[in-house]
């Protein structure tokens, strides 16, 4: 007979079955919180090797033509580092933390296709093997976006191009599977009373970016395949001087591509849209607005991909039209960050380190969707297209965007994942590091792109300053590296000696935080009927009403639930 | 004091001052980053006033406020409105980026004749229809310029340049953009934006330069392994001296011709397959 004192909400998930161990456990495990760490896992460490590819590269510009790496090293080293952080970091990154999270969010027992759960999983590590493997021979060397002819048989005959092609297909069909499994989970697998209107925003998030995925890979898959046949099979999809088209490519790689951007931005959204609240102590403000506004940009995503092409020999109306649907886009965007300030507004916020990575993220995000309604206004885009204003508008978006929500959410459910809390102060530092060294390494890029130097060149010569420039990113770069580095020890070291986290540290809204740290095999025995979008605010009041109003002896089962097997 | 803030705008716009539409693109970078400042201060201002000002303290207690529809629908006009501001202003300014002026008086009388040999309904002429008409070929890893006064009807025999292109000042010029292998991107900051290089494809733009002077760009899309090495270079000089250096460039190109000419035929003689043929 269990009997539970403390008004915190009381666990009632029991292991069911024995959790199995060894090694041949997670090969072949089906349960989405393993897979989850799996993706995990495996995503941080290619964030790491793509992270030393970006040092060498900042390594080689720290000084005017310098000859650290040859020029065939530099430009595998911006195509690997490129393709590693969307394809193998970001996209699947976000997969992993959904794994784990999403059942748990809504009250289910695992995904609705386990098995094809696992598949997905395997897929992705298949597709990061067969393109690593290519550092062995030849890597790939015409950039994340592969442009023909410059990617074909003809200028790019290594293997490498290959490998890059089998990368894009393995990892897209892993996130197909994927974003299907997501969306049958969600719409079938919600437990009592969780309507669509009462679904945690990170779940909304992950939907609109199943769906985003869904539509979107197929057309990259398609492209790869056209480019695959070129190479290989005397076809001429792409070949300017057999009646093919050069531009075709550019429309079907940035039809996908710049969907892809909302597909790693937008999970990033909902993590914050989970934490802000819970630190705040204050309800999301505006959730229908945040809801809407997330599928408003998964739409709009979808009718801007020209304004990658803003420099090609595309007609008037296309730029107008393609400019006009990238203002549109800057509007729910923006309405999202004025939501999350007005949830900070009046509440009263609790600077940990997830609060901080949030708070980093919504500063250094407006960064980045400022500077793209400049690259939006395409004459205005002339100038900077190509250039490290581009490149600093990225990484504003994807490191300040998806990063620095993606550590949010590491030192969020960490204490869930493992049961032990991260440390508060070796984060502090990481945050810190991060922020400062993110700042230091990409602002001053508008400049160096607003001087006139292109990304993706191996040299340049000191005109202005640029060899000042390129050295302040260049250090900022190791900042950030060390403040990645920090994190990674925080993880390793907290594993074992961090303290116990039990099953709801952060006294957070959501049903993950209803069942033990880490959760059994099962998720949860009973769940309480879902009431409003913030189930664990209504356990804890619940329980806080009958400790007080009927004794401790009762406290024993949470809200709702019926009681079983204490 | 009083010269910082302009400077420091300097350090934060786009190269111009060669060209009427990099000045102007200049013009309209600068209206959109005074808004993107304002913009830029307000929301990081209420970040981080909100996490100071309501920062966790003894007896707060947090409202426990669900959104305001009001306010949520006005910001979401305000935004627009700011957006739609912009597109009006881009429009307003569009016309003296995308068209080119009149050649000044004093500018080449060249532009006249060049007429187009193939009628080019993409290419954006200045109103009295007259432009000096340059061809800028890109290839792994040179950018090579093909000039009007082509000796023989068919349009061959044309001068052409490699890497420097030189212009005549006071002169629009009229640039079509082509590329002979892979995707490059024909980009002279000072002169205005950039246009790819798509091979299949005609890309057009233009510049007209006041005063003599030497403008310095390179190849902006990836073409391989010596992209950072494919440079370019425009010199412009008075309309006088630029027909002298063209004149000059014909004698070259017809001499070195003439010399490859007899060489063929020796070649041919010593080989016995008779002439060869220009490849």
């Amino acid at each position: 007979m269990a009997t539970y004192a403390a008004p915190v909400p009381q666990i009632a998930a029991h292991e069911v079955e024995r959790q199995a161990r060894g090694w041949t456990s997670w090969v072949t495990t089906t349960d989405h919180k393993r897979i989850g760490i799996m993706y995990m896992v495996t995503t941080f460490v290619f964030f790491i090797l793509g992270g030393v590819e970006a040092l060498m590269m900042r390594l080689q510009l720290g000084a005017p033509n310098n000859t650290l790496v040859t020029p065939i090293t530099y430009n595998q080293l911006f195509t690997m580092h490129g393709t590693t952080m969307i394809f193998l970091f970001v996209v699947p990154m976000m997969a992993g933390l959904a794994n784990y999270f999403l059942p748990l969010m809504i009250g289910a027992r695992d995904m609705a296709y386990p098995r094809l759960n696992a598949l997905s999983y395997w897929l992705l590590l298949a597709g990061g093997i067969v393109f690593y493997a290519s550092i062995f021979w030849n890597p790939p060397e015409a950039g994340w976006t592969s442009a023909v002819p410059l990617a074909n048989s003809f200028y790019s005959p290594s293997g490498g191009e290959d490998a890059w092609i089998y990368l894009v297909h393995l990892t897209g069909i892993s996130s197909i599977l994927g974003a299907i499994n997501f969306y049958a989970t969600v719409a079938n697998m919600r437990t009592k009373g969780m309507s669509w209107g009462r679904l945690p925003l990170f779940v909304w998030a992950i939907l609109t970016y199943s769906v985003l995925i869904i539509f979107a890979m197929p057309v990259i898959a398609g492209a790869v395949t056209m480019l695959l046949t070129d190479r290989h099979f005397g076809t001429h999809f792409f070949d300017p001087g057999n009646g093919g088209s050069a531009l075709l490519w550019q429309n079907l790689f940035w039809f996908f591509g710049h969907p892809e951007v909302y597909i790693m931005v937008l999970p990033g959204f909902g993590i914050v849209s989970e934490i802000l609240p819970v630190f705040a102590r204050k309800p999301i403000f505006g959730y229908k607005a945040i809801a809407a506004s997330t599928i408003a940009i998964a739409f709009l995503g979808f009718l801007t991909w020209a304004h990658h092409m803003f420099t090609a020999p595309v007609p008037e109306a296309i730029l107008i039209f393609v400019m006009l649907s990238s203002f549109f886009i800057a509007v729910p965007t923006g309405v999202k960050m004025l939501n999350w300030i007005a949830t900070l507004w009046r509440g009263t916020v609790e600077f940990t380190t997830p609060l901080l990575f949030c708070a980093g993220f919504i500063s250094l995000f407006l960064i980045g969707g400022i500077s793209g309604v400049f690259l939006a206004i395409f004459p205005v885009d002339w100038q900077l297209n190509e250039t490290y204003f581009v490149v600093a508008h990225i990484h504003f978006v994807l490191m300040g965007g998806s990063v620095f929500t993606i550590f949010a959410g590491i030192y969020y459910w960490f204490p869930k994942i493992t049961g032990r809390m991260l440390s508060e102060s070796i984060g502090r530092w990481s945050f810190g590091l991060m922020y400062v060294g993110l700042l230091a390494t990409f602002l001053i890029q508008h400049v160096i792109g607003l001087e006139g130097m292109p990304r993706r060149v191996f040299e340049y010569d000191n005109v202005g300053n640029l060899e000042l420039y390129n050295q302040i990113s260049t250090v900022g770069s190791f900042i950030l590296a060390a403040g990645v580095l920090v994190t990674v020890v925080n993880v390793v070291r907290s594993l074992k000696h961090g303290p116990i986290a039990g099953p709801d540290p952060w006294k957070a809204n959501t049903l993950e935080w209803f069942t033990t740290s880490p959760p059994p095999v099962n998720n949860f025995d009973v769940l309480p009927r879902v009431r409003s979008a913030e189930p664990m605010k209504d356990i804890r009041r619940e329980i806080a009403r009958r400790a007080g109003g009927e004794g401790a002896g009762s406290a024993t089962v949470p809200a709702g639930a019926t009681q079983v097997g204490v | 004091m009083g010269h910082a803030l302009p400077s420091l705008l300097g350090f934060f716009t786009p190269i111009s001052g060669g060209s009427p539409n990099a000045d102007k693109i200049n013009d309209l970078y600068k209206i959109t980053l005074y808004v993107a400042l304002v913009i830029f201060v307000l929301v990081e201002g209420g970040l981080f006033y909100a996490l100071w000002r309501f920062r966790a303290r003894r007896g707060a207690v947090a409202a426990q406020i669900r959104g305001n529809t009001r306010l949520e629908v006005g910001w979401t006009v305000a935004a627009a409105l700011i957006l739609v501001g912009l597109a009006v202003l881009t429009f307003s300014k569009l016309s003296a980026i995308e068209n080119p002026p009149n050649s000044s008086p004093e500018g080449a009388k060249l532009a006249d004749a060049s007429g187009p040999l193939l009628a080019d309904n993409e290419r954006r002429l200045p109103p009295n229809g007259k432009a000096l008409q340059i061809s800028v070929i890109g290839r792994q890893y040179l950018w090579q310029y093909v000039y009007p006064g082509a000796n023989e009807p068919d349009g061959l025999g044309a001068p052409y340049s490699y890497e420097e292109m030189v212009v005549p000042t006071n002169t629009t010029v009229s640039l079509k953009i082509v590329s002979a292998d892979v995707v490059h991107s024909w980009w002279i900051p000072a002169l205005g934006g950039k246009f790819q290089a798509v091979p299949g494809y005609n890309n057009y733009t233009w510049f007209k330069i006041p005063h003599p002077g030497v403008f310095k760009g390179q190849c902006a899309f990836l073409c391989g392994r010596a992209h950072a090495r494919m440079l370019a270079t425009v010199r412009a000089v008075p309309p006088a001296q630029f027909e002298r250096w063209l004149a000059e460039r014909k004698k070259l190109i017809s001499e070195a011709n003439a010399e490859a000419k007899v060489a063929r035929a020796k070649l041919g003689a010593q080989t016995g397959a008779g002439q060869v043929e220009n490849p």
